[in-house]
């Protein structure tokens, strides 16, 4: 990577270019700078509208990049070090969907975890790709998923040999790494194409002693949520490939679903952010790095909670840990995850990223503050003061291994019919149905139905998470396969 | 030369006064730091833009934090100041000669540096034996303290800047925890009169009277805060500020002070109506 290259932004100085020329706009957007709707240019400032302009040949197009797009997706490039970068403005969960459609098709199999993200499944309903579940342990005391075994990889591969892919979080939500390296080698000896989810792993392209990121370790696809760890804004994300895949076909799969309407506001920050992580990213993520372990030693000293990090790492299901996580258990003081999220907003004015069954997680950014992170800790101790239950009568999270009757697809489209929820075990799932954040699915179409999941779902709703997904909002109903 | 700082009170009000010469100004790991030669207000400290003390209202500020709850409390051993990098508070409560210690938390070491220099009168408060520095977040100074503090007092002003941690529920819950079980907690409580203030006003109340029992604010006319007007939080986990407050007692000590009085005291816990109905409506919340 040269640092001096890596000093220019296309996008943004082609937009200060365009700026400067004071263009008469007779193109759309119909706001026209914001003169057509004074309410959001005061919302969002004058200079933020005016910057809210059409593809045109000055600002290239990202359907179909020549110029400046063209050129700052190279500079991503280098700065990831991979083959080629594609900017993404339909969020990650775009990125997610372009990989899987560029290397599945109706009635391939992809290899992959069950802690997967819900675009994840998305997609599968969209190509008609089925899904082959790789084991992921629980840590019991904790209970979270923990990442993939080498050798439950390798079993699930030669049981498989002809599936097309393998997906991988790198990390998980939660910071926890899979042995990426030697997974992505095995794969590629049998043929497979090996796409990581980075949704949380943009650090790991610029911190140091950090887990290994996916192109360093040789994955074909890797999407990047720039807008997480990455500094820019939200809904914009990175679709990076190695060397050995067709970008231009990946170009054309985006194109499929991307919006041929690329917001320039969502690009620039790209470009901007880029730039940033490329000078500063190294300095910016020691920092985060402090931050998170002050935060995590602090909360540790309080009692009760259990601030994990790289305690957790066992050479295979935690082969790595992503310690600019801050991920906290909180049952030890008698509290649900999702209780202590809610406390936190609406006591402390505190707003995390999210809380689970067991666990809250708090993301530290290269944004954070020291003093912001003596209010988070400061609160978590107030909390264990006030709140403290007796731990025993919680439920004890446990991960659910599913059943795979269909594929998403079939289940998705199939003749279905809605169901209350108690009454549905036995039957097989024809949609998703997950709390938010973080995102993970319960269950997914094409899965059979148990009292096990229907307890949990319950059990999640009465605490207060967030369910969503199927078609009836309040989740009492259940689309079931007729 | 006309050179005139102007403190920002709102958006649309701002507090201007005539600088003779600019003293100090610097960036610490905190905060912009300036100190303002001026012939209205003396010397005057400036933090963000806005103006902390002044040698000319300093006294009002200090007098009020410390003699309204060492007339009430009948045996304050130790003090913790939360803040107070001026030393102006510590050096009012070392005339009391029962007080055996007062720890300062102060985050920041330059603010500290700067008013030893330029303003070593108020700063002598540091000098007394009694008295402990201690650079560090009031949040982090004061966890996993208990039962340890007769008096603590948030000298802390802006709810808005590096000390927004000092106004939060945390805080107080924090503060309430490291007080005795008789103890108080005298603190900052801004400004009701503009909008912005108002709001971060009823927060405030809210939050410190379902930490506290005892949950009183008091008033004093402070030219330099905005709109002249400034309030005072006293939480307590016992003692009522007027039911147990005792002017023969403090009276005897013959103290000199230049705004507090017993007389006064009573008065600066009778608001204005519009005050009051701030604070019953935020009571009614709960």
């Amino acid at each position: 990577m040269s640092l001096n290259d890596q000093k220019s932004a296309p996008i943004y100085e082609a937009l200060e270019r365009f700026r400067r020329r004071r263009v008469v706009p007779f193109d759309v957007p119909g706001h026209k700078r914001g003169r057509g709707n004074p309410e959001l240019a005061a919302l969002l400032g004058e200079k933020c509208v005016s910057l809210d302009v059409n593809s045109m040949k000055p600002l290239d197009n990202l359907s179909h990049p020549v110029s400046v797009i063209r050129r700052a997706e190279e500079l991503t490039a280098e700065a990831f070090g991979a083959a080629h970068a594609f900017l993404m403005v339909n969020g990650t969960t775009s990125s997610v969907q372009s990989m899987i459609l560029s290397v599945c098709k109706a009635g391939d199999k992809i290899i992959l975890p069950r802690n997967i993200h819900k675009s994840v499944i998305n997609a599968l309903v969209l190509c008609g790709a089925e899904p082959v579940y790789v084991e992921a342990k629980v840590n019991p005391r904790i209970g979270i998923a923990l990442g993939v075994e080498v050798e439950e990889m390798r079993r699930v591969m030669d049981a498989h040999p002809d599936a097309k892919a393998v997906f991988i979080n790198n990390p998980t939500y939660y910071g926890i790494c899979s042995d990426l390296r030697t997974i992505t080698r095995m794969a590629h000896e049998r043929g497979m194409k090996v796409l990581a989810d980075e949704a949380h792993g943009t650090h790991l392209y610029f911190g140091e002693n950090l887990p290994v990121s996916g192109m360093a370790a040789g994955v074909d696809l890797a999407a990047v949520s720039m807008h997480k760890s990455g500094g820019s804004l939200t809904q914009s994300s990175i679709l990076l490939c190695g060397p050995d895949m067709d970008a231009e076909y990946v170009r054309q799969i985006i194109n499929l679903t991307q919006t041929t309407s690329a917001s320039y506001l969502l690009l620039s920050s790209l470009d901007i952010s880029r730039r940033n992580l490329a000078l500063r990213g190294k300095e910016s993520f020691a920092k985060v790095v402090r931050m998170a372990e002050y935060a995590r030693n602090e909360i540790n000293e309080i009692g009760g909670y259990y601030a994990y990090g790289k305690d957790l790492v066992d050479g295979d299901s935690v082969y790595d840990y992503d310690v600019t996580k801050l991920s906290v258990y909180t049952q030890g003081i008698g509290l649900t995850g999702i209780e202590v999220y809610d406390i936190l907003r609406d006591e402390y004015d505190i707003q995390i990223e999210f809380g689970d069954i067991g666990n809250i997680l708090a993301y530290i950014s290269i944004g954070d503050r020291i003093q912001d992170i003596e209010r988070l800790v400061g609160a978590l101790e107030d909390i264990g003061r006030s709140y403290e239950k007796d731990s025993n009568t919680l439920y004890c999270g446990d991960f659910i291994q599913p059943e795979v009757v269909r594929t998403p697809q079939e289940a998705f489209y199939a003749e279905k019919k809605q169901v209350p929820i108690r009454e549905a075990a036995g039957a097989i799932c024809a949609e998703l149905v997950m709390c938010y954040p973080p995102g993970i699915p319960i269950l997914t179409p094409g899965e059979r139905i148990t009292e096990e999941i229907i307890e949990y779902i319950l059990y999640a709703k009465e605490k207060g998470c967030s369910l969503q997904g199927t078609q009836d909002p309040s989740v009492q109903l259940l689309n079931v396969i007729v | 030369m006309d050179i005139w700082f102007s403190q920002m009170d709102t958006d649309n009000v701002k507090t201007s006064v005539r600088v003779d010469k600019q003293l100090f100004s610097g960036q610490s790991e905190y905060q912009r730091i300036d100190v303002f030669q001026s012939q209205e207000f003396g010397k005057m400290i400036v933090l963000d833009g806005e103006i902390i003390f002044s040698e000319a209202d300093e006294f009002i500020y200090n007098e009020m934090v410390v003699h309204v709850p060492m007339a009430v409390h009948p045996h304050v051993k130790k003090v913790l100041i939360i803040g107070g990098g001026d030393g102006g508070v510590a050096r009012t409560c070392i005339e009391y000669p029962e007080i055996e210690a007062i720890d300062v938390v102060e985050p920041d070491e330059m603010f500290i540096q700067v008013s030893r220099e330029y303003f070593p009168e108020t700063a002598q408060g540091f000098d007394d034996p009694r008295v402990k520095i201690t650079n560090a977040d009031g949040l982090r100074f004061l966890r996993n303290r208990r039962n340890e503090y007769d008096l603590i007092i948030n000298d802390s002003t802006d709810p808005f800047g590096h000390t927004e941690g000092l106004f939060t529920k945390e805080f107080y819950g924090s503060c309430y925890r490291a007080l005795k079980e008789d103890g108080i907690m005298v603190y900052q409580h801004g400004s009701p009169f503009y909008d912005e203030d108002e709001i971060a006003f009823r927060s405030m109340h809210r939050k410190v009277y379902r930490s506290f029992p005892i949950s009183r604010v008091y008033q004093a006319s402070i030219p330099t805060c905005p709109a002249g007007y400034w309030m005072f939080g006293f939480a307590s986990k016992k003692y009522h500020p007027l039911a147990d407050f005792d002017p023969q007692r403090w009276n005897q000590r013959g103290i000199r002070t230049w705004y507090y009085t017993t007389n006064l005291h009573m008065g600066a816990f009778m608001l204005p109506k519009y005050v009051e109905d701030l604070l019953e409506e935020e009571e009614d919340k709960i």
